[in-house]
Parts: structure tokens; sequence; C-alpha cells
């Protein structure tokens, strides 16, 4: 299925779905990880243009710390969980009980990229469990650096069918109402031939209109 | 008044002086810039792939390293510049993240600054700089008044070619 402008409504509602599913596994266990509260925005499905991919982050230059796994089985593709730096900073104060430096060592980096992997892991094991699909994630690599320059290696494959990635983001918070929270975003990107698998496997088909 | 025109991924422009021409973010990809001194005119790609055997339907030229490159120089001479001055500068195809695998796409960024040489090469443009490699990514902007390309790092200050 090359042609994403096609997708009904119902599709996208059904990949939101998927990051409402995921990333409210993966905000329990970060719930339960820093013993308090994590809340989770509503998901979103969008078709974006590779030049559009980081504004959510705050641009193409935005420094971000980004822990990536790539997705292996039956559905191929990537996913992102990305850090603005000073969320990172707080996130690893609360988990290590530490000050908040202002450089991340290898024990803080290790911390972010094992969040990064058990959170990853919730949402795609959920994932899974939904679908009936075998959904493998790699071993976690973790880089601070330009969203772009990130969020680019997860481009490679879609951008041999086209200029556009359909793009499940979903953000969550810790401290729901106060100020400076630990926002985090998982970017789920499946390749371009791993849709009409997970269509399939939820039992829609590539060309139902649903409404 | 001089401006700056933003080239994004997988696209191709040029630029007259006074302007400037930049391009953000680059990770694997390569920034290919090509620079006619004697008219002040520069062009830039910014190359995602390389070669458009990779394309699966897609036919943006500006994405592979093979087409780029020939579309790059058309356009610039189509804007008057004189190919027999053409010089190149390169920057990016770095290695973002190290999974231990040994799929191709892993070096993606080595494979990129390769082709993009190769094409040059084929062109007879002389490669005066690069700056490739590594695991950062990189935004580079390039004056049309001197021909520098200024390089900007997260973490690595920026750098002139």
């Amino acid at each position: 299925m090359n042609n994403w402008k096609q997708f009904s409504k119902m599709h996208m509602d059904i990949l939101k779905e998927i990051g409402n599913i995921g990333a409210g596994h993966a905000a329990t266990s970060l719930s339960s990880l820093l013993q308090k509260p994590v809340e989770m925005k509503v998901p979103d499905a969008r078709l974006v243009s590779f030049n559009e991919i980081s504004e959510r982050l705050g641009g193409a230059e935005q420094v971000v710390v980004t822990t990536l796994l790539t997705i292996q089985g039956d559905v191929t593709g990537y996913m992102f969980f990305i850090l603005q730096q000073d969320g990172a900073k707080r996130l690893i104060h609360s988990l290590l009980n530490q000050e908040e430096a202002d450089s991340c060592n290898e024990l803080h980096l290790s911390a972010v990229q094992e969040v990064g992997n058990i959170l990853s892991g919730s949402y795609l094991s959920a994932l899974a469990d939904l679908t009936g699909l075998n959904i493998q994630p790699s071993v976690p690599e973790v880089a601070i650096d330009m969203a772009a320059a990130i969020l680019s290696y997860g481009l490679l494959e879609v951008g041999k069918v086209g200029d556009h990635a359909l793009v499940i983001d979903t953000c969550f918070y810790d401290r729901p109402g106060q100020e400076r929270p630990i926002e985090g975003h998982f970017f789920l990107l499946p390749d371009p031939d791993s849709f009409s698998i997970l269509f399939q496997a939820l039992g829609v088909t590539e060309h139902d209109k649903g409404d | 008044m001089t401006k700056v025109i933003n080239v994004g991924m997988a696209d191709l422009n040029v630029a007259c002086a006074p302007d400037k021409i930049r391009t953000t973010g680059l990770g694997s990809c390569v920034g290919v810039v090509i620079y006619d001194p004697s008219r002040k005119i520069a062009g830039l790609a910014h190359v995602m792939l390389p070669s458009q055997e990779f394309s699966r339907g897609d036919t943006n030229q500006a994405k592979y390293a093979d087409t780029a490159i020939p579309a790059l120089i058309e356009k610039m001479i189509a804007c008057g510049a004189n190919r027999s001055q053409f010089q190149a500068k390169l920057a990016g195809g770095a290695q973002m993240f190290k999974f231990q695998s040994s799929s191709q796409v892993m070096r993606i960024g080595e494979r990129n600054v390769e082709a993009c040489k190769c094409q040059l090469e084929r062109f007879n443009i002389p490669v005066v700089a690069e700056d490739t490699g590594g695991n950062f990514g990189r935004t580079i902007e390039l004056d049309t008044l001197n021909g520098v390309l200024y390089i900007r790092t997260a973490n690595r200050g920026i750098k002139e070619l």
C-alpha cells in the first residue's frame, strides 16, 4: 500500500488507536519507574513531509535525546523515544536520585537508553498482543543530536517510495498541571509495506472506507 | 538584501551572490555544495540515498546522488554558472547509530559520500574540502560571496571549510 493519501479517516483512527494502546502501556511502565502519575496526550497519526517531521519536536535543529529501536518481524519500521534535553536531565535526576547535571555522562546516557528500551518494549509488546503479529524490537541505540539528523535515519525506507512518512506520535508527560514536566514523544514509523499487514491483522482491508 | 535559501531534505537549489544557501540536520544524508567562484553561484543538494536503484516508484531526483548531482549541475548552468570553474565541498554522511548488524542500511552515510564523490568525479568536479563521517548531525550554510562553507553541529561548535 504505497498510496497513503488514500487512507480513510477510519484507517487513521486505527493508527491513532495503536498509538493510544502502545503509549498507554509505556506510560504505565514509566509511571511505575518514576513512582508517580504519568499522563498522555491524544495520539496523532499524520502523513507528514520530511521537512515537517521535526516540527513537533521544535524544529530540525532542536537538540533532542533519543532512543531508537528498529522493529523486525511481521512488521518492520522504527520506534523513537524522544526527550528534550532538559526533560532528559529531569528524568535522570528522578531515576538516579542525583542532582540535575549540566552534561550527560555515560551512566546518564545508559539510564536514558534503558528507560527508552523499557518504554518502547512496552509499547511494542502491547502492539504485538493487539494484533497477534510477531513484532521484535532491536537492541536500543541512544543519541543526542539535531532532531532532523536523528529522524532521517528512520526515513530511509519510506524515502524509497516518496517524500512523506506516516508517523504515529504520542506525547506523555509527568507532573500533570504543573510547570516543567518531563515530556516525551513516541514516534512510531512503520515501513511502507507494514501498514497493510497491520490493518489486515486488525481485520480491516486497505479499501475499507469504514464510515 | 541577502537572503538565505533553505534546501529541505531530499531537495536541491541554487543561490547567486549575495545570497546564502543552507540545509539543516544532515545525518546520514550528504550535503553536496558546488560553487563557481567566478560567477559566485552555488548549488546545494541534500542527498539521502546513493542511487536511484534504491527507489521503489519514487521520482524525486534530488534524493539520490546519481540523479541529484547531474540535476544540480544543469540547474546551476541554467542560472549562468561556468561549468569549468566548478568546485565541490561535501558534508554529512554520518553514522548516527551503530546498530550491530551487517545490513547495508547501517553504512548508508558512508555509501552516500562514496556515491557523491563518484558522481563529482564523473563530471570532473574537484572536491576541495569535506567534513564527512562521524556520528553527529550537521547544519551547513554556504556564503556565495566567498565560497566558505560553515558547518554547525550540536556539540562540536562551528567549523569553516
